[in-house]
């Protein structure tokens, strides 16, 4: 075991499949000799070499085309795109390529592949840096969506995804690459892709978010416990495909249910959640379920990013919206 | 107006000819180096993709057909270009890409299921070395290139060849592909087959630069101008490109001067937008005729044989279109199924709503 953030445990589920499958190359803009942007690839173009780590010409799209020809002859890619307003540009070739591979092709074609990319609020970045896009993901057929929240679960994950033979859209929170270190077995392992994980039991309220919103949502909960309000909270962890019975049942349990998401309100996971909430639990609640989003406006300034997040206080307040119904 | 020394120059490109009009050789040093055999065997499939052309659009009216694109008139780019390859080069077609990917071992049942809108046909036998044919323009030209990188990158002496029309050399996908592999130099080779159209929109409005080939330029890499009526000069051109590729020395970008006699595809209307004497003109120069009367000439061919390739085209093609129609009807249930290698849970429970 050794101490890890989560960029380091990103870092290491690369080096651990790089050495455990040769068929495992990873490139994008600036991951190779400086490591990216984040150092997230550090050292590894050092440790396996230029032929498995390299650079690329600054283009998304090709570099997320590229992968998907190396797919079909039997390479495992792991495609960084340097930030997540980037995809716009590879989204053919994310979206439409990749992730229809096999069903194009009737299974003689696939795409073991991992997009990479960095995402998420509350560092102040330049424009489209920090944008929350996994509904366009979420509604895109034949790729997985995966938004860690802890080294621990980045690691397993990521080494999940690369051993995927299908395509993965892999999130990774800016605010979470060093906000912490935790335990990570040294050794390669797996989180399941499509199981989420009880981060903290309760009995009146199921309280869903996945990534840095795992986090807020817990501080919230700790609030609501000094009113005596028992919270449940749920990291997806995975949002294609969505762990729906982990949530049922909790629902089962609190009866009661809001959704936190960084994106802004209007569809994305949180509207998806809820409908399927309605189709397997509607008999088990005691109030609608509500969403904790962002407003529907573009991502917000650097300087009212803050104000714009979704906040402990945003939280508090819906939960007991919900339990006093 | 003379160039300034600090002005990039760029000298007009001569498509390469091997052949007159008239069949006759006018450009010897560059005639392929080919067996008797191997010629009848390309007039062969010349006249056996023209039958094939003729009968896919009468069988798209008929209803049996579903998409097609038509191809008459682009048989030596077509054809010529896929003779010049390896069985194991690699093949990323557009959607009017079907012959090459039939001639390099898709069987035509499937190219008919294809145009059906039936998933067997995107089902490519193992050892054929093709994806299905790219309706999104310009997306084809990155995974040659990704293709290529990973032959590189095995060490194999194997080339990718990606197609894509005059209109598709305006993609931003074109230019990254071409780029990709003049950075990596890859063995990729990108083909430009600039039938003078995109649908109704002529070469003048897709792009003022005096030719394609020239576009190799801000890439880096290798760009020759062929006439792409002329099916030696074809082969003589894909050939060259593929030993420079397999020898390391990187890419080739081709554009092959064509045309095509049908409409871009049987929702188009060419009166709209071309005149009979563009048309008149084009059809002097058929591939057809001026492979025919070179091989006529040496005693390989004549007007009998074509009656009898195309005979046997159209029986082939009427054995294989029955086939197409015979296979069995897909259902939402196998589409569920193809989605991942493993079908999730959710999916899983969706096959309920169609059982």
């Amino acid at each position: 075991m050794a101490q890890m953030n989560m960029k380091e445990a990103i870092r290491d589920a690369m080096r651990v499949e790089l050495k455990n499958d040769p068929n495992v190359y990873i490139f994008g803009e600036d991951v190779g000799k400086v490591g990216g942007v984040f150092r997230a690839t550090e050292g590894l173009q050092g440790e396996f070499g230029e032929d498995r780590v390299f650079d690329t010409p600054l283009a998304e799209s090709a570099i997320a085309g590229m992968a998907v020809g190396m797919g079909i002859q039997g390479f495992r890619p792991v495609a960084e795109i340097q930030f997540v307003g980037f995809i716009y540009e590879a989204l053919d070739q994310m979206f439409v390529q990749a992730a229809r591979m096999r069903y194009r092709s009737g299974g003689r074609y696939n795409s073991p592949i991992v997009f990479r990319t960095p995402f998420g609020g509350g560092v102040k970045a330049a424009e489209l840096h920090t944008d929350s896009l996994e509904g366009l993901a979420i509604q895109t057929p034949g790729i997985k969506v995966i938004v860690p929240s802890n080294p621990y679960d980045a690691k397993g994950l990521l080494v999940a995804a690369i051993r995927d033979n299908d395509p993965v859209f892999f999130m990774e929170h800016l605010n979470l690459y060093h906000a912490f270190r935790a335990e990570v077995p040294e050794e390669a392992y797996t989180v399941e892709i499509g199981k989420a994980n009880v981060v903290r039991e309760g009995s009146d309220v199921t309280i869903i978010a996945y990534g840095l919103m795992v986090h807020t949502a817990v501080k919230a909960a700790d609030e609501l416990e000094k009113s005596g309000i028992k919270a449940e909270v749920i990291d997806l962890r995975t949002l294609v495909p969505l762990d729906i019975e982990t949530i049922v049942a909790s629902i089962k349990k609190t009866n009661r249910a809001i959704v936190v998401q960084e994106a802004q309100k209007t569809s994305g996971a949180a509207a998806e959640i809820i409908a399927q909430i309605n189709e397997n639990a509607i008999l088990h609640l005691e109030a609608p379920v509500l969403r904790v989003a962002g407003p529907d406006t573009v991502y917000p300034f650097a300087q009212v990013e803050d104000a714009w997040l979704p906040s402990t206080a945003r939280i508090v307040k819906a939960v007991n919206q919900v339990i006093n119904f | 107006m003379s160039k300034l020394p600090y002005e990039v120059q760029s000298e007009p490109v001569t498509p390469l000819s091997v052949l007159s009009p008239e069949g006759e050789v006018v450009n010897e040093a560059y005639l392929p180096n080919l067996t008797d055999d191997q010629l009848k065997e390309i007039m062969y499939r010349m006249v056996f993709t023209r039958t094939w052309d003729e009968r896919a659009v009468n069988l798209g009216r008929q209803g049996r057909l579903g998409f097609y694109a038509p191809v008459s008139g682009q048989e030596a780019s077509m054809v010529g270009s896929e003779y010049a390859l390896n069985k194991d080069d690699f093949v990323c077609p557009g959607y009017r890409d079907m012959p090459q990917i039939v001639w390099h071992g898709l069987p035509l049942y499937q190219a008919f299921l294809y145009s059906r809108g039936h998933q067997h046909g995107g089902q490519i036998p193992e050892g054929v070395h093709v994806l299905m044919p790219q309706i999104i323009i310009g997306a084809q030209i990155l995974h040659a290139t990704g293709v290529a990188m990973a032959f590189k990158k095995k060490g194999e002496k194997r080339v990718a060849i990606t197609y894509t029309g005059d209109g598709g050399s305006s993609e931003g996908d074109f230019y990254e592909g071409m780029n990709f592999a003049g950075a990596f130099k890859l063995p990729v080779i990108y083909v430009v087959q600039n039938n003078g159209y995109a649908i109704t929109t002529p070469y003048e409005k897709q792009t003022a630069a005096q030719s394609i080939a020239h576009k190799a330029l801000a890439a880096g890499i290798r760009g020759v101008q062929v006439d792409g009526m002329d099916v030696l000069a074809v082969i003589k051109a894909v050939s060259e490109a593929a030993e420079r590729g397999r020898n390391g020395e990187g890419a080739t970008l081709i554009e092959m001067i064509t045309y095509r006699y049908r409409p871009h595809s049987m929702a188009d209307d060419t009166t709209k937008y071309r005149t009979k004497d563009e048309e008149g003109e084009w059809s002097l120069k058929d591939p057809l005729v001026r492979f025919g009367k070179y091989l006529e000439k040496k005693g390989l061919w004549s007007d009998e044989e074509t009656a009898r390739v195309k005979e046997e085209a159209k029986a082939t093609v009427n054995e294989h279109i029955k086939k197409a129609e015979a296979t069995e009807k897909m259902t939402v249930s196998g589409l569920i199924d193809s989605m991942f290698e493993h079908t999730p849970a959710h999916l899983e429970a969706q096959k309920a709503d169609f059982q």
